[in-house]
């Protein structure tokens, strides 16, 4: 799996693409592939304020529900509907199936976020190979 | 002082090497490391209603009967009616408790003149195998538990017996839906196969020797068998979204030791005609009683997936039932459920919702089964 190296990620396996004062945000491959096949999205409607850390929406594989969890904080700006009705397409391409973009509140927030590599030791570590 | 803390060993079944090997994700299954899927829950589930796929359900328990009276001793703990077995052939049944409640689901095979074999789940395997010997000493026949000795290998789906007679000098033709034989398969002599399963659709279920490098061997033929039909091997994650679809009830779900026979709807299964068996009285006061509780099927109208243990709720709000299995149906392509309504919400066409994270979420109750196989032309 690679991570791109621009994104930051978050222990809950979301990855956050900041672009000045805008972000835009997503799952990891790895997410997706422990999810399996994903069939379903809840996402915030434009205007929804996400707080980082808390939760945004929800994710479901035919197995399992997963709620996403905000990388950072800001106003909700675009969501991205071609996920309701297809899904799949986050485990064809997780990095390039964006959920939500965001207005910045704080960029200073991503700071605390795991670069790449790091997150890519964490995922490591806890699929425990 | 600390509790003496206990954590039994996780079980697996001889052919958990070789799921690893075709990279199954593994998840802890009622105490047993099985696979959950392998290439994907959809693929595998279109894979049996289109094709053929092929799961380890080694984990399934086995209690042979044997024995002068042993008919009468079926009779006594089950509620289907298994004088009427003619000799290979098999029979949906149940397990209660005196009160009526679910000891067990399982499958009663009439193996020979005074020999029978049930099948039980894996979850339930001591507490059912312990029920069914201490409720049967008043009867002639030995009471045998043989659910370590078998692998079992259940073959799914409309080129299933293709897969199996590529295999067998058995004549499959002749073996009708819920009837055994006995053949030799991938060079194993005298083994059982039964034209049985747990997904709506034909298959067979074989049951060979389980030590690990006879299970491998077979598990591997089968699927190079299966090739030219496209099989797959399939996980619980199929196993279940199938048995879903087609309504089959799953104990701890649908049915428990709470729940009756007449509320779980299997009413066609229970032979009230027959002069007892255990539980016979207690149904027979519920079924006066009336009802309080139906199993319905479901369907998502509004946007949502309804998950087991969700709450439904009335139009003002408050909780009138749950749900026992929820899932996005792979082959229909819809978000289906099973669940416990109060019977006046159980017609079809009743709008009820479904509780999902905080919200209410319409549903409406449809016919089940959600899918019935096609009938052969």
């Amino acid at each position: 799996m690679s991570y791109p190296a621009d994104f930051k990620y978050t222990k809950e396996h979301e990855w956050i693409k900041p672009d000045g004062g805008t972000a835009t945000i997503g799952i990891t491959t790895y997410a997706q592939d422990s999810l399996g096949d994903i069939v379903f999205v809840e996402l915030p409607k434009p205007g929804t304020e996400l707080s980082a850390g808390k939760t945004f929406g929800s994710v479901e594989s035919v197995k399992a529900v997963s709620d996403l969890y905000a990388p950072a904080s800001g106003t909700v700006t675009e969501v991205n509907a071609d996920l309701n009705t297809h899904p799949e397409k986050i485990n064809k391409d997780a990095h390039g199936s964006w959920m939500v973009k965001i207005k910045l509140k704080d960029a200073g927030e991503l700071n605390s976020l795991l670069s790449a590599a790091d997150y890519e030791k964490f995922v490591a570590e806890e699929g425990g190979h | 002082m600390s509790p003496v803390e206990t954590t039994p060993a996780v079980r697996k079944t001889a052919l958990n090497v070789a799921h690893r090997q075709l990279g199954a994700k593994m998840v802890d299954f009622n105490g047993w490391d099985m696979p959950v899927e392998y290439s994907g829950i959809i693929a595998e589930h279109v894979a049996v209603r289109t094709g053929v796929g092929i799961f380890d359900v080694s984990h399934m328990g086995d209690i042979r009967v044997a024995g002068p009276q042993a008919l009468a001793a079926i009779q006594h703990i089950s509620i289907n009616d298994a004088s009427r077995l003619a000799m290979g052939q098999a029979q949906y049944s149940a397990m209660l408790y005196p009160q009526g409640t679910f000891v067990d689901d399982i499958i009663v095979h009439r193996l020979g003149e005074h020999e029978y074999l049930i099948v039980i789940n894996a979850g339930t395997r001591e507490k059912d195998f312990k029920w069914v010997r201490d409720n049967m000493r008043q009867f002639d026949c030995v009471v045998e538990n043989l659910s370590d000795d078998f692998t079992q290998i259940a073959i799914q789906g409309p080129r299933g017996v293709d897969v199996v007679q590529k295999l067998t000098d058995a004549d499959l033709a002749a073996v009708k839906f819920y009837w055994v034989t006995r053949g030799t398969i991938c060079g194993l002599k005298d083994i059982l196969i039964a034209r049985t399963g747990y997904t709506g659709e034909d298959g067979f279920e074989i049951y060979i020797p389980s030590d690990e490098a006879t299970s491998a061997r077979v598990w591997n033929e089968v699927l190079e068998a299966g090739k030219e039909f496209g099989v797959l091997p399939c996980g619980l994650g199929a196993r279940n979204t199938l048995r879903l679809e087609s309504k089959l009830p799953l104990y701890g779900h649908e049915i428990s030791d709470t729940i009756n026979v007449w509320e779980a709807g299997l009413d066609r299964f229970c032979k009230m005609e027959k002069p007892d068996f255990i539980g016979h009285e207690a149904l027979k006061n519920d079924k006066a009683a009336g009802l309080k509780r139906m199993l319905v099927g479901l369907e998502m109208v509004d946007r949502g997936i309804a998950r087991d243990g969700y709450r439904i709720l009335n139009s003002s709000g408050e909780q009138v039932g749950y749900v026992t299995s929820g899932s996005y149906a792979p082959f229909l392509k819809k978000n289906i459920a099973l669940a416990y309504v109060p019977p006046e919400l159980a017609a079809v066409g009743t709008e009820v919702l479904v509780e999902i994270r905080n919200q209410g979420v319409k549903a409406r109750v449809v016919p089940t089964p959600f899918y019935k196989r096609p009938k052969k032309s």
